[in-house]
C-alpha cells in the first residue's frame, strides 16, 4: 500500500473511513464531550495533537522494534507512548488555559484510553505507511474526529430546544443521531477506499 | 456506586449479579462502546470479543488486586495499563493461533481491548481497593455483563441484517435483509434502541414505585 497518494490518505482518514462514524473508534469522547460546540472543538484539537505526537512516535518505535525483533512488545510500547503524550498535553493546557482544563474535565486524561489514537498507531503499522504518509494519516484522522465531534455538538445544541419524549432523552437520542450521521457519511464511500 | 471507597466488600451473590444488570458496563455505565459497536455485526464475532474481553478483565483485575499494595499511588494508572496490555498481547497471540479467520474478522479490535475503558475503570474503581476473591467474582460478573450486551447487539444485527444466526438461516428465504444493520449506522441504531428499551423499563418501574408510595401515603 506504499503507492497511495497523500491526498488520498488524508481524505480516506477524514471522511470516507471516518474514525468515529465508520470505524467506531473513540466513541466515548464522541458521546461524552459533544454537548457544547466550544468544548468539542477544543477536545478535537487536543486529540489531533496527541494523534500527531503518537503517530510520529509509533513510527519510530516500530522501526526500532522491528530492528530488535521484539514485535510482541509493540502494543505495550505504543500505549506507554500515548500515555506520556497525553500527560504532555495536559501539562501544556494547564499552563495556558486552566478554564479549558476544567471544561474538558475527566475526558482529557481519558484520551489515553481513546481507542482512536491507539487504533491510528496500529493501522498505520498494519498499512506500512512511511513517515510522511503516517503524519498525513494522523492529520486526516484528527480532522475527521474533530469534524464528527463538531457535527454532533451542533446537532445536540439544536436538540436541546426540541421537544423529544422524556424517555428517549440522553444517551439513546445521541446514539440515534450518531446513526443518522453515520448514514450520511456512508455517502462518501463512493469516493473509493476500502474498509480498514 | 454501591461500594464505598476503602471498604472491603463482603462476597455475596450480588457481587456477581451487579455486573449483569444493575451496573451493566454497556447499558448502564456506557463504557467500552467502541468494540460493542464495531464487532457486533455477527453473533460469532460478538461471542469471541466478549470472551476475550472477559479474560483480560478477569486476569488483569485479579493481578491488580493481588499486588494493589505494592503499586505506588502516583504511577498506578501506568502500571494498570502495562498489566492490561500484557494480557491483551497474550490474547492476541492465542486467537491468532486458534483461528486465523476470527483474527482477521475482529481485526485491530483485539489489540484495542487495551483501550477499553471498562477494564481500566474496573481496575481503578474496584480491583485497586478490594480483596482478591471479591475482585475475581465481580470482574467475572462485569465480563459476563459485557458479553451479554455484545450478544444482545450481535444477534439482533445478524438476524435483521443477514437473516442468519451463527451462520444458520433463521429468517424465511423471501426475507429481504436490512443491509444497513450490518453496516456502521446499524450499530448505532440497535444500541440506541436497546438503551431506549431499558430507559422505558426503568421509567415504568420508577412510576410504579411512586404510585405505591402515593397510595400508602394517602392511606
Amino acid at each position: 500500500m506504499q503507492h497511495e497518494s497523500l491526498s488520498f490518505i488524508f481524505l480516506n482518514a477524514a471522511v470516507v473511513n471516518n474514525f468515529v462514524l465508520a470505524l467506531f473508534l473513540g466513541i466515548c469522547p464522541f458521546l461524552g464531550v459533544s454537548s457544547k460546540k466550544e468544548t468539542a472543538w477544543n477536545m478535537g484539537l487536543a486529540t489531533m495533537f496527541v494523534m500527531l505526537v503518537s503517530s510520529v512516535s509509533a513510527y519510530g518505535i516500530n522501526l526500532l522494534l522491528t530492528e530488535l525483533d521484539l514485535m510482541f512488545l509493540r502494543l505495550i510500547c505504543y500505549i506507554a507512548v500515548i500515555a506520556s503524550a497525553v500527560q504532555l498535553v495536559e501539562m501544556f493546557i494547564k499552563k495556558f488555559s486552566p478554564t479549558l482544563l476544567r471544561s474538558l474535565g475527566i475526558f482529557l486524561p481519558l484520551i489515553t484510553t481513546n481507542c482512536a489514537i491507539l487504533g491510528l498507531a496500529l493501522f498505520q503499522t498494519a498499512k506500512e505507511y512511511d513517515f510522511l504518509q503516517s503524519v498525513v494519516y494522523a492529520l486526516g484522522a484528527g480532522v475527521g474526529f474533530t469534524l464528527a465531534l463538531m457535527l454532533m455538538a451542533g446537532l445536540r445544541e439544536k436538540l436541546e430546544l426540541a421537544d423529544v419524549p422524556a424517555v428517549s432523552q440522553g444517551a439513546a437520542m445521541s446514539l440515534m443521531l450518531a446513526g443518522l450521521l453515520s448514514l450520511a457519511f456512508m455517502g462518501f464511500a463512493g469516493l473509493g477506499g476500502s474498509h480498514g | 456506586m454501591a461500594t464505598l471507597p476503602n471498604q472491603q466488600e463482603k462476597l455475596s451473590l450480588d457481587t456477581f449479579l451487579r455486573g449483569l444488570w444493575e451496573e451493566n458496563p454497556v447499558f448502564v455505565m456506557l463504557l467500552g462502546m467502541c468494540p460493542v459497536l464495531a464487532v457486533t455485526n455477527s453473533t460469532m464475532n460478538a461471542i469471541a470479543m466478549g470472551l476475550a474481553t472477559t479474560f483480560v478483565l478477569v486476569a488483569s483485575s485479579t493481578l491488580i488486586s493481588l499486588i494493589r499494595k505494592l503499586i505506588p499511588k502516583q504511577v498506578r494508572i501506568a502500571s494498570y495499563i502495562v498489566i492490561i496490555a500484557s494480557f491483551v498481547t497474550v490474547v492476541d497471540y492465542v486467537i491468532q493461533a486458534i483461528s486465523l479467520d476470527l483474527y482477521n474478522a475482529l481485526g485491530a479490535f483485539i489489540q484495542l481491548i487495551v483501550a477499553n475503558c471498562v477494564i481500566l475503570g474496573r481496575a481503578e474503581a474496584y480491583a485497586s481497593k478490594q480483596r482478591l476473591h471479591t475482585t475475581f467474582i465481580n470482574s467475572l460478573g462485569m465480563g459476563a455483563g459485557f458479553t451479554l450486551a455484545l450478544l444482545a447487539l450481535g444477534t439482533v444485527r445478524e438476524v435483521l441484517g443477514n437473516g442468519t444466526l451463527l451462520g444458520l438461516q433463521v429468517m424465511p428465504t423471501n426475507f429481504e435483509p436490512w443491509v444497513v444493520m450490518i453496516l456502521p449506522p446499524g450499530g448505532f441504531f440497535v444500541l440506541g434502541a436497546w438503551l431506549l428499551l431499558f430507559a422505558y423499563v426503568r421509567r415504568r418501574r420508577e412510576l410504579r414505585l411512586l404510585e405505591q408510595e402515593g397510595a400508602s401515603g394517602a392511606a
